[in-house]
């Protein structure tokens, strides 16, 4: 029978290096059950061994999904061993997890990771001494430097043969006599072999095992009292002290340190400049702009710069597919007289409309490899520090500025960024409010209604991601106070890992694996939208084939538009059917808005909309093509992105409700934008044949406008209803009744 | 009672106790605060908030509300 193996470890310990160097190609990416985290596993190079790759975690405590499914996995799944990689830079923190991992009694060995640095520090480590110390095999390696894998692997055989479970450390004599009380209590109850895990979590006060085993509890409560009287301390933190006060005692025996360098290490060095106080931000700006300039370009008047990534879509899109790939296609079908419906199913349909979002890909792909690079060298970590502040305040985290950058450029890489984000909380409000900035392929459609309504006011884009970085706040708010997102805000307690030169493997492997997954999605869920969609705008009702992608008045999609168009009549768009389908061709691309504007009126159009400006001056006043522009901005966003949203969501019901909230927000911006700004002079005019047609004040709009915003205010300022004291309000509100 | 929210910045405090519950103080107490460690404040974010300190040999960053609940001396 094959071993399973465990790898566990903290965050930033090399645990994702050590992952692939010992299973090299030959891995899965699975989820854990109800959790969107994801559950590596593969075969350990030249053995039949499984290796189940566990999240990073700093305990086996039940509070985070991460912490929870590695402990799960530990007590219920039994691997034959667990490889515990251990930072031996960082030895104190990191054997605090060692430690809980021998407590469950699974034959253990300790991979004493990042030897490179500690010999490159002048520090000794015995390793000798460390085993015999930690009951346990340790074996040194640099996962970095593939140095000492073979070893490794070798020992987790030998330990998984053996089957021996590692001696568990002892606390002092009276944590050890409740302890002993607790294994009496719970015997019968919990396997054997896990009875020193349960009595120790039991003692701690441990939230699931205090839960599962009530009586237990309450059968040990008198010893556990006399305990806290004795120590003048809390269960839990006595436990906690006395785990590292053994950890220290352990360090310190094993470990001789050099003396260290009175100017600190390189990474303190370059930390100081980093995270200066005055100079935090500015470099900041800096690493992003050089990021943005390279991948997507900047123009402002003449200026222009044209972005690698930029560059490479506009290729894949004009020549790959423009040249290449559709006249093969069309030329292959013509070619041996497929039925023309097919042809255009397959041109224009499949082609085009995967086409659109694959040619994405290039910059995606150069996106996701500047957030690895960023990520690997440690920066990350200090973004999110030093731009917490500003986020704090809406209920969110410093981690959630990354993926709102990222997605100016792309919302799909920029919604797959909220992984990033440890609080389940904070990520999923992330990846359901990041498409509200204006992404790349919005901008056509910014353009289009500028120049039709604001002709050369460049204030408008400017509107347009102040809007978005607004409504991601304001949602911060709103959606904390849903059941499904509320709970404990987790606290913002983050490691600053050490800087270090980035590695070139797990960079590349990192961006494969997301450019992978997207590519899947476009195969799957985005192809089948658009086939749908092909097939709404090339049929009549009667389902007569009407032509190619016609979007002509007969098709279904423009029967459904009509039928629908009185939904958007309070936004001003009056009973322009063509704005509502060209709403709906946004969900494959957005720009798509404007290309579809073409067909149906009948113009050839340029890629900003140049040609459209009349037609469109004629059924938008300036106040409704405002709100027509923050619908398309705010609402679902294209299936691309929809796809990444519900990766990240995990199931359909939270997809469906992140798209509902969208879509209704985005109705309520745009109907106050409407209700409101018509009012101001000449805002409310239509341009037909040259002149101005003044329109009638929308008041229906505007009553229902000041609804929507007081509805809005409310829910921005009732109280949470959900919300769970965090310790600090509780103890303050402890204090409070006692004076 | 001083916290750690108080502590200069530059200087090196002594914890005392962990006040709080919940994930917090769980957290707090797996980071490795715990009573009697040392915590050596390094500085502070440029808009304020989160602090960086470095306990037992790593650097961490927490908000100046978190660092309430770490009571030092």
């Amino acid at each position: 029978m094959s071993l399973t193996i465990a790898l566990a470890g903290n965050p930033n310990s090399g645990k994702t290096t050590m992952f692939n160097k010992l299973t090299g190609a030959n891995q899965r990416v699975g989820n854990w059950p109800g959790v969107t985290i994801d559950r590596k596993t593969g075969k350990i190079r030249g053995t039949d061994y499984e290796l189940v790759d566990l999240p990073g975690i700093y305990s086996l405590s039940p509070y985070s999904p991460e912490e929870i499914v590695s402990r799960n996995f530990l007590i219920n799944d039994k691997p034959d061993a667990v490889i515990n990689i251990v930072d031996a830079t960082n030895l104190e923190r990191n054997l605090f997890l060692t430690l809980q991992i021998i407590d469950t009694g699974i034959p253990t060995v300790v991979a004493l990771n990042m030897m490179d640095q500690v010999r490159k520090l002048g520090d000794q480590i015995d390793v000798e001494k460390l085993s015999r110390d930690l009951g346990c095999r340790v074996v040194p390696v640099s996962a970095l430097n593939a140095e000492g894998i073979k070893e490794l692997i070798a020992a987790v055989g030998e330990a998984a043969e053996s089957k021996k479970a590692p001696e568990p450390m002892y606390f002092d004599g009276d944590v050890e006599a409740a302890i002993s009380q607790a294994r009496e209590a719970l015997h019968g109850k919990v396997p054997d072999d896990l009875l020193r895990f349960y009595a120790v979590k039991l003692v701690e006060n441990d939230n699931a095992v205090v839960e599962q085993f009530p009586e237990a509890r309450d059968r040990i409560a008198g010893v556990l009292k006399e305990l806290e009287e004795k120590k003048d301390d809390d269960c839990d933190s006595i436990i906690a002290d006395g785990r590292y006060t053994r950890i220290t005692e352990i360090a310190q025996s094993a470990v001789k340190k050099a003396p260290r360098d009175e100017r600190g290490t390189f990474s303190d060095r370059v930390d100081r400049i980093v995270t200066h106080r005055i100079w935090g931000i500015p470099i900041f700006i800096g690493v992003i702009a050089v990021v943005f300039l390279g991948i997507i370009g900047f123009a402002w008047g003449d200026f222009e710069v044209v972005g690698i990534g930029t560059y490479c879509t506009d290729w894949v899109n004009d020549v790959f597919f423009g040249e290449w790939i559709i006249p093969a296609v069309t030329e292959w079908c013509e070619s041996d007289g497929v039925y023309s419906a097919l042809d255009a199913l397959l041109c224009s349909g499949i082609v085009g409309g995967v086409g659109a979002v694959i040619g994405f890909l290039p910059q995606m792909l150069l996106m996701f490899l500047a957030l690895c690079i960023l990520e690997d060298i440690g920066y990350m970590a200090r973004i999110a520090f030093v731009m917490d502040r500003v986020f704090r305040h809406f209920g969110l985290s410093g981690k959630t500025l990354i993926p709102l950058l990222v997605g100016t450029g792309c919302g799909v890489p920029g919604v797959m960024a909220s992984r990033t984000i440890e609080s389940e909380r904070d990520r999923r409000i992330t990846a359901m409010t990041t498409t509200f900035i204006p992404c790349g392929a919005k901008l056509p459609v910014i353009a289009m209604i500028t120049s039709a309504v604001f002709p050369g006011n460049g204030l408008i884009a400017v509107f347009c991601y102040v809007m978005g970085i607004f409504l991601v706040l304001v949602s911060g708010i709103i959606l904390k106070k849903l059941k499904s997102l509320s709970g404990t805000p987790s606290p913002f307690i983050m490691e600053l890992p050490p800087y270090h030169v980035p590695s070139a493997t797990n960079i590349i492997k990192g961006t494969l694996d997301r450019g992978w997954a997207f590519c899947k999605k476009a195969g799957t869920i985005i192809l089948l939208s658009c086939i749908i969609l092909w097939f709404l705008a090339s049929y009549t009702p009667g389902l007569e084939y009407i032509g190619d992608n016609a979007t002509s008045a007969d098709s279904i999609l423009a029967a459904f538009g009509e039928a629908v168009c009185v939904i958007f009549a309070p936004l001003g768009w009056g009973d322009n059917w063509e704005l509502t389908v060209g709403t709906i061709t946004g969900l494959i691309a957005k720009e798509n808005v404007v290309g579809t504007f073409g067909t149906l009126f009948g113009i050839e159009a340029g890629e900003n909309g140049e040609g459209l400006e009349i037609v469109l001056g004629a059924m938008l006043t300036k106040s409704a093509g405002l709100a027509f522009l923050a619908f398309n901005l705010i609402c679902a966003p294209c299936f691309a992105a929809i796809g990444a949203m519900h990766r990240e969501l995990g199931r359909w019901r939270d997809t469906l409700m992140a798209v509902g909230y969208q879509c209704l927000l985005a109705y309520a911006v745009a109907l106050i934008i409407y209700g409101f700004t018509s009012y101001i002079g000449g805002w409310n005019s239509l341009v037909v044949d040259g002149s101005v047609v003044e329109q009638a004040a929308p008041i229906g709009s505007t009553i229902a406008a000041v609804v929507v915003l007081a509805v809005i205010v409310y829910l921005l300022w009732a109280k949470d209803p959900f919300r769970q004291l965090s310790g600090k309000d509780e103890y303050d509100a402890e204090e409070e009744m006692r004076a | 009672m001083k916290t750690l929210k108080d502590a200069e910045i530059g200087s090196t405090v002594k914890v005392v106790k962990l006040h709080g519950e919940g994930a917090l103080r769980k957290h707090l107490m797996d980071m490795g605060i715990t009573k009697g460690c040392e915590i050596y404040i390094r500085k502070v974010a440029p808009l304020g908030d989160p602090i960086e300190i470095t306990v037992r040999g790593y650097e961490l960053s927490l908000r100046k509300g978190d660092a309430e609940n770490i009571e030092v001396a």
